[in-house]
């Protein structure tokens, strides 16, 4: 697991992905950051972390897309498969590769936190539970990336789709909202990631919202050993 | 050291491999002959883990691949048809990938020297695998499959798109691997397995047509029955005079070579050796026999005829 890890890892910064992808995430939470804190100097970030939603949403699949999508096309899959490692393992060192791109990007707020600090009183509690919410927001949604990679060989399809389950996550919540149905509602605001993460950018750290991400990191790491199991035997 | 017992494997409705058994003696060069799509890669794949089969089972040194695929993934080094390299890393950090990815013990550093120096590998170490031409991908994929010293090698097609002079390097190699290892290898090319291997298993359409020692198989195929000769004299009276001699299958009047001296191809029935009856037949006669030689099958032609009848059962059956 570890090797795989310390591969995908290197991966990322051998190739333009890593740097594209932080160069992206940078430049626009910067400039959320400039636009709704620093240009009015205020120096509460609920704005940037609630847009944050959509960024990580949306650039994440860049960083899931070709976890398995390289390897099929590759052939090293052959590799993988055939070393005597448990799918567990090279599943689980692929989506913490692509985790620790993610936090190195979201760790850049505490760079902004740092310079507010200088300027007025910083409620670091507030902003640590929003990072923790952006933490497990990414994780979900990289989780569902990797498992989308792992059912096609072609790195477009599997971004796509990336991309289409992150649209899907954002209209989920006005779905609800716009049918009136008082049971429909229930059940998009049950699997509606952004009202889960609605409650870290409070400053609330609530235990069913830390449950439902990592229950989504599982439940699509799960589904990724089994379609690999699965080629197996078809 | 490998059982393969009854493998069966279906692609959908396609019947790839057809209750395939063999198995592969400790220390044995095994050659996996078969022309393409018979199902050598599929038998491979299901080998070593990466396929499962429909039926039948595979042990690697006692262990089943299904049951304990870690301890039994352990002993096998793998080169697949295409070598599974990653394009972006240089040949010394995709084999040290590779020693860390099979928790390969030992000293590293020595160990990774010793198999590039092995494979041929030592001067290319610091490139990147997409640079590299096509045969020393195929090293570095060889190297790959010694790391963590697995006690069988299983090797798809290795000369497959080498020069000339490559191929004898790899098949040299592969002669000096079977000191320490027991090697199975697949190829479609006849004179390759003959040079190299122990013991050859012929697959035609997923099943085993042959399985026996590169010599015993041409023995069996022809066993010295054919025999080509040439007789001055009444070509219609050498015909009758040897057919008559008992366990001929066939005599067939070839070409008139000389004036007056033609020549003829015999077959003897399966089990006879009929040299000297013909010598004798002739000699009782007074009919010279200006030349005589025995003919055996190449291994192309047993190839030919093997997986030919294979391939006439099948179309009977469908007809």
């Amino acid at each position: 697991m570890i090797a795989i890890y310390k591969r995908e890892l290197r991966g990322y910064f051998t190739t333009p992905i890593g740097y594209i992808y932080l160069g992206a995430f940078f430049a626009i939470s910067g400039f959320y950051w400039f636009a709704g804190s620093l240009l009015y100097g205020s120096s509460d970030l609920s704005l940037l972390f609630s847009t944050l939603f959509t960024i990580s949403a949306f650039l994440a699949p860049v960083l899931t897309m070709r976890l398995f999508t390289e390897e099929k096309r590759n052939k090293t899959d052959q590799l993988l498969l055939t070393s005597p490692v448990s799918l567990t393992g090279l599943v689980a060192g692929k989506f913490l590769s692509a985790l620790t791109v993610y936090t190195i990007g979201i760790l850049i707020t505490i760079a902004y936190q740092i310079v507010m600090s200088f300027y007025g009183t910083v409620q670091w509690s507030t902003y640590l539970g929003n990072l923790l919410g952006l933490f497990l927001l990414g994780a979900a949604i990289l989780a569902i990336g990797m498992f989308l990679s792992s059912l096609t060989e072609n790195q477009v399809i599997a971004a796509v789709g990336g991309f289409g389950v992150a649209l899907l996550l954002l209209l989920v919540d006005s779905l609800g909202s716009s049918v009136g149905s008082p049971w429909l509602q229930k059940a998009t605001t049950a699997i509606s990631f952004y009202e889960q993460y609605a409650e870290f950018t409070m400053g609330l750290v609530n235990l069913p919202s830390v449950v439902f991400f990592a229950s989504v990191v599982f439940l699509f790491g799960f589904l990724t050993v089994r379609v690999l199991e699965k080629r197996r035997w078809s | 050291m490998i059982e393969v017992q009854h493998l069966t494997k279906r692609y959908g409705g396609k019947l790839a491999l057809d209750d395939l058994s063999f198995t592969v003696q400790e220390g044995e060069i095994l050659g996996l002959l078969g022309p393409n799509g018979a199902g050598k890669s599929t038998t491979m794949n299901i080998v070593t883990g990466y396929l499962s089969a429909s039926e039948g089972r595979v042990l690697v040194d006692g262990l089943d691949i299904l049951e304990e695929p870690r301890k039994a993934k352990a002993k096998i080094g793998y080169l697949p048809e295409q070598p599974p390299l990653y394009p972006d890393m240089t040949v010394e950090e995709y084999l040290n990938f590779v020693w860390e990815l099979k928790g390969a013990r030992g000293n590293r550093k020595e160990r990774l020297e010793q198999i590039c120096g092995q494979v041929m590998l030592s001067d290319v170490t610091g490139r990147m695998i997409k640079n590299l031409s096509k045969g020393y991908k195929q090293r570095v994929g060889l190297a790959q499959a010694l790391i963590g010293d697995p006690t069988v090698l299983i090797l798809d097609e290795p000369t497959v798109g080498l020069d000339p002079k490559q191929i004898t390097e790899i098949r040299e190699l592969i002669r000096s691997l079977a000191q320490r290892h027991t090697v199975v290898f697949s190829s479609h090319i006849l004179t390759e397995v003959q040079a190299v291997c122990d013991r050859v298993v012929v697959i035609s359409a997923g099943k085993k047509v042959a399985d026996d020692t590169p010599a015993g198989l041409a023995a069996s195929m022809s066993g010295g029955r054919g025999m080509n000769l040439t007789v001055e004299g009444d070509p219609q009276q050498v015909v009758e005079l040897l057919s008559a001699i008992e366990g001929m299958e066939s005599v067939e009047r070839l070409d008139e070579e000389e004036p007056g001296v033609w020549a003829y191809r015999l077959l003897a029935g399966p089990g006879y050796d009929l040299r000297r009856e013909v010598f004798h037949a002739l000699a009782d006669k007074g009919m010279p026999m200006l030349s005589f030689g025995r003919q055996n099958l190449s291994l192309e032609e047993i190839f030919l005829q093997l997986t030919e009848d294979e391939i006439s059962e099948e179309g009977g059956e469908t007809a």
